[in-house]
């Protein structure tokens, strides 16, 4: 074979090859944008019937963007439910337990990891064994404790079972497991406590398994619907979930439009902490998945 | 000096050292001790009292028979002879299976799908673009979703069966037939939740090294080939942790058939949650509703377990 019958032969695999790779990467990006309507579409309509007016709801083809803005929903359901109570014990509650989680979290997390002592190993088992133990197994007993504190009905019945974390530590242990113990052993060869050692040293180094942490909390207990249905029973006490709920059970179907104003008011507070710290919500999915 | 001597000496004054150093060692490590013990101390008394404690409480409890109201009465395995001839319950977890089942196989089989295709994507721009739009649906709550998905399958007004009937398909029966309003809810949930695996799946993808798909192109691999024969197999250990996650997450599904249908039509939609609350917390048989949390708890073991030693042919470990 000369090198030009091998040029050409090359050359015709190659105009034989390119067109198929380019048909493939049309149909993925086709996919791809069906996928996205279908992720997207929901949301959309959401929001486009929020800002239309109760009667108009329900028309169909809907109106992907309305002409005429209507905010009315959004007072409406201010005046309809007390969601401003709602979305004050649904901040309470996921902040309280954010805070709560980060501090017995990164406590417990580094002693795992970095100090020695007995029956560590053991201890550190049943925490991950309970780790595998579903919600549903343990609430009628957390039910009867939360009674037997006098916390029924309350807001400190969703918080205070949910200060401390397997999860959450395991984490956060597994953070403070790839750090250098050299640090630390310098540290307190200049003098320095074991707890100025976690606290000057280890802890600030954390900051972003601390993030991760306190971004998965804030996502699972922001939308949490199953303790607060068990645990609250007056008005008062709901948190946004459970509130948006009960608002569609008492509106019926003549506001949907307020009743979907009430579920984008709810997910603001997620939207708007996903766009600043997005890559801790990617960090939280990835976290669990140790390999 | 000769040798022996030397390592007398040596052997003397580091036996003298260590002596020395005896008392203050273990002082210290008693100290790191009562250090740690200190530190786990809030997390340990909080997980005691809320999870470890419950978790034997709860298996106490199903050998019990409780009203709240009247003193707890021991029966044995009552509840469980009970559960195994209790249709309805049993029903429950047969849907749990069903909807499971549905739930992990699309939601793995699309998340694969879509992450293969982001990740094949040039331009680091549009992938962070999908990448947002895919994790979307994972910011709205399980209540608000089941709320305006509750909406869209409504099988007079929905939108859906509006698009449906324009392209010249009839109208379904969305959450009023028993094998729709099952269907309806693996769609929800996998609507939701495919972002999940997306994420997972992008992530291991970007992770599989340049020169092995290089090489594999070399030797002439296609596109369908490459992805059968080494980004499946080398991501396989995230698939089955994705796989694992997703299915005892499916088990537990409460909020969307509990808003949506209230577990109907009939018991269609009743899952083994809804069937443990409605026991427990509307008729108060805390005993009996026990004994069906347990036995949601050994199914959800046993199916990991399945699932691990099936991986253990399938996984492929680098």
């Amino acid at each position: 074979m000369t090198t030009l019958e091998v040029e050409s032969t090359l050359r015709e695999a190659g105009r034989r090859r390119r067109p198929i790779v380019k048909v493939g990467s049309v149909v993925g990006m086709i996919v791809l944008i069906i996928g996205v309507i279908f992720a997207f579409g929901p949301l959309l309509w959401t929001l486009s019937t929020s800002l239309r007016t109760p009667a108009e709801a329900f028309t169909n083809p809907p109106q992907w963007i309305p002409t005429d803005w209507d905010f009315g929903n959004y007072v409406a359901v201010f005046n309809e439910i007390p969601i401003g109570q709602f979305f004050l014990n649904s901040v309470i509650v996921t902040v309280l337990i954010v805070a709560g989680q980060t501090v017995t979290c990164t406590l417990s997390g580094y002693a795992f990891a970095m100090v020695s002592f007995p029956a560590k190993n053991t201890i550190f088992g049943v925490f991950l064994a309970t780790m595998m133990v579903p919600l549903q197994t343990i609430i009628i007993p957390v039910f009867i404790i939360v009674r037997m504190f006098g916390l029924s009905d309350s807001l400190s019945a969703l918080i205070i079972p949910a200060l401390g974390s397997a999860f959450g530590t395991f984490l956060m242990r597994q953070y403070f497991m790839q750090m250098p113990r050299e640090l630390g052993e310098a540290a307190r060869i200049d003098g320095a406590t074991q707890f100025g050692v976690f606290w000057h040293v280890y802890a600030r180094m954390a900051s972003p398994a601390i993030a991760t942490l306190a971004i998965l909390n804030f996502s699972g207990f922001w939308a949490e619907f199953y303790r607060p249905l068990i645990f609250l029973n007056s008005q008062s006490n709901f948190t946004l979930p459970l509130g948006l709920v009960g608002l569609q059970g008492n509106l019926g179907t003549g506001s949907i439009s307020v009743v979907l104003a009430g579920v984008i008011l709810a997910m603001i507070p997620s939207v708007l902490l996903f766009i600043f710290a997005q890559r801790y919500f990617i960090e939280g999915v990835t976290a669990g998945s140790f390999r | 000096m000769s040798t022996a001597t030397e390592t007398r000496v040596t052997a003397s004054r580091a036996k003298s050292l260590r002596a020395a150093r005896r008392p203050g060692a273990r002082r210290a490590a008693r100290r790191e001790a009562v250090f740690g013990y200190l530190m786990i101390g809030l997390a340990v008394a909080f997980v005691s009292v809320f999870t470890l404690i419950p978790i034997l409480v709860s298996l106490g409890l199903s050998f019990f028979s409780w009203d709240v109201i009247t003193p707890p009465q021991f029966v044995g395995f009552k509840n469980f002879t009970r559960l195994f001839s209790d249709g309805q319950v049993l029903s429950s977890f047969g849907v749990t299976i069903v909807l499971a089942i549905g739930i992990v196989v699309l939601q793995i089989a699309l998340g694969l799908l879509l992450a293969v295709l982001v990740n094949n994507r040039k331009h680091k721009w549009t992938k962070a673009l999908f990448r947002t739009t895919f994790y979307l649906p994972l910011l709205a709550s399980t209540a608000a979703v089941s709320i305006f998905m509750g909406y869209l399958f409504d099988a007079k007004f929905g939108l859906i069966n509006y698009y449906l009937n324009e392209i010249g398909l009839p109208s379904v029966p969305w959450l009023v037939n028993p094998t729709t309003a099952q269907i309806t809810m693996v769609l929800v949930v996998v609507w939701q939740q495919v972002g999940f695996t997306f994420v997972l799946f992008v992530a291991s993808l970007t992770s599989v090294p340049t020169d092995v798909l290089e090489a594999a192109s070399i030797d002439g691999a296609g596109p369908w080939r490459t992805l059968f024969r080494i980004k499946v197999p080398l991501i396989s250990p995230t698939i089955l942790f994705a796989t694992v996650v997703a299915m005892i997450n499916a088990m537990q599904l409460f909020d969307q058939p509990f808003i949506m249908t209230k577990g109907g039509p009939g018991t269609a939609t009743t899952t083994a949650t809804i069937s443990m609350y409605q026991t427990g917390f509307q008729n108060l048989q805390f005993g009996y509703a026990s004994a069906i949390a347990i036995l949601l708890l050994v199914i959800i073991l046993i199916v990991t377990g399945v699932q691990f030693l099936a991986a253990r042919k399938l996984v492929f470990y680098q």
